[in-house]
């Protein structure tokens, strides 16, 4: 497969549609499977990943799931589309860069499902869909799961459920992430308040790279952390009663803002777009801020023709990699931010932006 | 109940199993917060090494080595996974088991750290269908032999829809 056929496109899970996606933007369920009869990645030879990414190749490729998976493999690809694919979630961080070995990933052409091989556990199954999804996304996965398991026995204990290389897993070894675009609780300094209450019940936050708890453009990533002991259903329903409670608290400060101050959100939202469609210049951290701004100005009807799929599209677009496949070549820091400049002041001149 | 490093009142209780012998162990908050046992904001990860090390050596004031705790430490240590080699000093450095099998090797380490994580020690939920389809023979074979035929055909349709992969 040659990546770049993936770059005009956009995985389906980022079309900006789907359940309460004026606040949800995805949905992902991931499940950590291994093999019985084959030692842990810590205790893996090469010998033994060759064997894993042998198996999960031939089960992927004979797998009735609803899905045409296609393999590749990671050590093979230059460093630059690995990178890629972490923009895209298909793959980890980890996967890309911090393992060795034999290891790839297979993923489904509209980027809805994707198997890592040799991750911390053998297979990472992953599901990923736009708007709030839980329900859908099981179903998948949870086909997905089946499909394989026909093909491949995997380490399954009667009092553990799935084992998994890290106890922190084991069990379901699900674990179910909504991603959501907070601005207004972060506007209204209300988003701390929140993330206590999470952590109070067992819930993590993280933002959107998973690094640190500042999250750049208002994403946050929220996910089960218990997987022990819970049924799959019962953990999804305790996550989604949690969201449909964040969603209402974002939705009534984005009433506060429109109702007590307008005007000034206006101006925000303006030159948010002013400054994305005018810089010469602009770092990933920026462009993430602004487009957030923007994101929440279409929402509340501030701005007028930019479509939620078009700021998802930049939101993924301007990131480091994206970036450097989009002009074919490398490109340092201080290129990036004007490559990135270039490229937004393009596409928002394409969608002919206007304020109301 | 009073802490049995501080002396405050205990309000964490932990059960550590070694060697088939049960033991308690009770903490107040600060001192189970102290060793890493109580997730601190504003993160909910636990110190998976700080966890261990506080089961194998619960009694960091019970005095000089020979005392009760070191023991266990040098028995645990050596108890290696047959499949693996994996010992309890390694998974304690590591964080990271290194087999299927481990689970069962290091149960008793295990057991106490599950329902630290988990608040759980037993799986609830999806199963492979291997496992599915001999508890749905074990039930079938029970309900013939309770004369409950109903019940009997029940199963043995799902056991046969299961293994045509539907
Ligand atoms: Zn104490
Ligand atoms: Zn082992």
């Amino acid at each position: 497969m040659n990546l770049d056929t993936l770059l005009p496109h956009l995985g389906e899970w980022l079309r900006g549609t789907g359940p309460e996606s004026d606040v949800v933007v995805s949905t992902r369920i991931r499940l950590a499977r291994n093999l019985a009869d084959l030692p842990f990645a810590t205790r893996a030879t090469a010998a033994h990943k060759a064997e894993v990414v042998s198996r999960a190749k031939d089960a992927v490729a004979k797998a009735d799931a609803g899905h045409t998976l296609e393999y590749l493999d990671i050590p093979a690809l230059p460093a630059l589309d690995r990178q890629f694919l972490v923009e895209r979630q298909l793959i980890s961080r980890e996967l890309a860069g911090g393992l060795e070995g034999p290891r790839g990933v297979a993923f489904d052409p509209t980027e809805t499902a994707s198997v890592m091989v040799n991750e911390e556990d053998h297979l990472r199954l992953q599901v990923l869909r736009s708007g709030f999804a839980l329900d859908e996304a099981w179903r998948d996965i949870d086909r997905l799961d089946d499909a394989l398991e026909a093909r491949l026995s995997y380490a399954f204990h009667t009092q553990f459920g799935y084992l998994t290389a890290c106890p922190t897993n084991v069990g379901t070894g699900m674990r179910a992430s909504v991603m959501l675009h907070l601005p207004a609780l972060g506007l209204t300094k209300q988003i701390d308040k929140v993330f206590r209450a999470l952590q109070k019940i067992n819930l993590a936050v993280r933002g959107l790279h998973g690094e640190g708890s500042r999250a750049f453009g208002d994403l946050y990533q929220i996910s089960n952390h218990v997987t022990l002991g819970k049924s799959e259903t019962k953990i999804l329903n305790e996550i989604r009663e949690v969201i449909v409670t964040i969603l209402q608290y974002e939705r009534q400060a984005r009433n506060a803002l429109l109702k007590e101050r307008r005007q000034a959100e206006h101006d925000r939202v303006a030159r948010a777009i002013g400054t994305l469609g005018s810089a010469t210049m602009i770092t990933a951290e920026e462009t993430m801020e602004l487009l957030s701004a923007v994101r929440l100005g279409i929402h509340l009807h501030l701005l007028d023709g930019v479509p939620v799929t078009a700021v998802n599209q930049l939101f993924i677009h301007t990131q480091a990699a994206h970036l450097q496949k989009i002009a074919g070549h490398a490109l340092d820091g201080e290129e990036r931010n004007a490559a990135r400049a270039k490229y937004l002041k393009t596409k928002l001149r394409e969608l002919g932006t206007h304020r109301q | 109940m009073k802490c049995q490093i501080c002396d405050n009142p205990a309000t964490v209780h932990l059960t550590e199993i070694v060697n088939k012998k049960k033991r308690a162990l009770h903490l107040c908050e600060r001192c189970a917060r102290e060793r890493n046992l109580i997730a601190d904001p504003p993160g909910p990860q636990l110190d998976l090494k700080a966890l261990l090390n506080l089961l194998m050596n619960p009694f960091p004031h019970a005095g000089p080595s020979g005392g009760p705790a070191d023991n266990v430490v040098t028995q645990a240590a050596t108890d290696a996974c047959e499949v693996c080699g994996l010992t309890l000093a390694e998974f304690k450095a590591e964080g990271r088991l290194g087999c299927p099998h481990d689970y069962d090797t290091l149960r008793p380490t295990l057991e106490p750290l599950l329902e630290r994580i988990h608040r759980a020690t037993a799986h609830s939920g999806k199963e492979p269908r291997a496992v599915r389809v001999r508890e749905w023979r074990r039930q079938m074979q029970a309900a013939a032999a309770a004369e409950d035929y109903e019940e009997a055909a029940r199963l043995r349709d799902l056991i046969r829809r299961s293994s045509s992969g539907q």
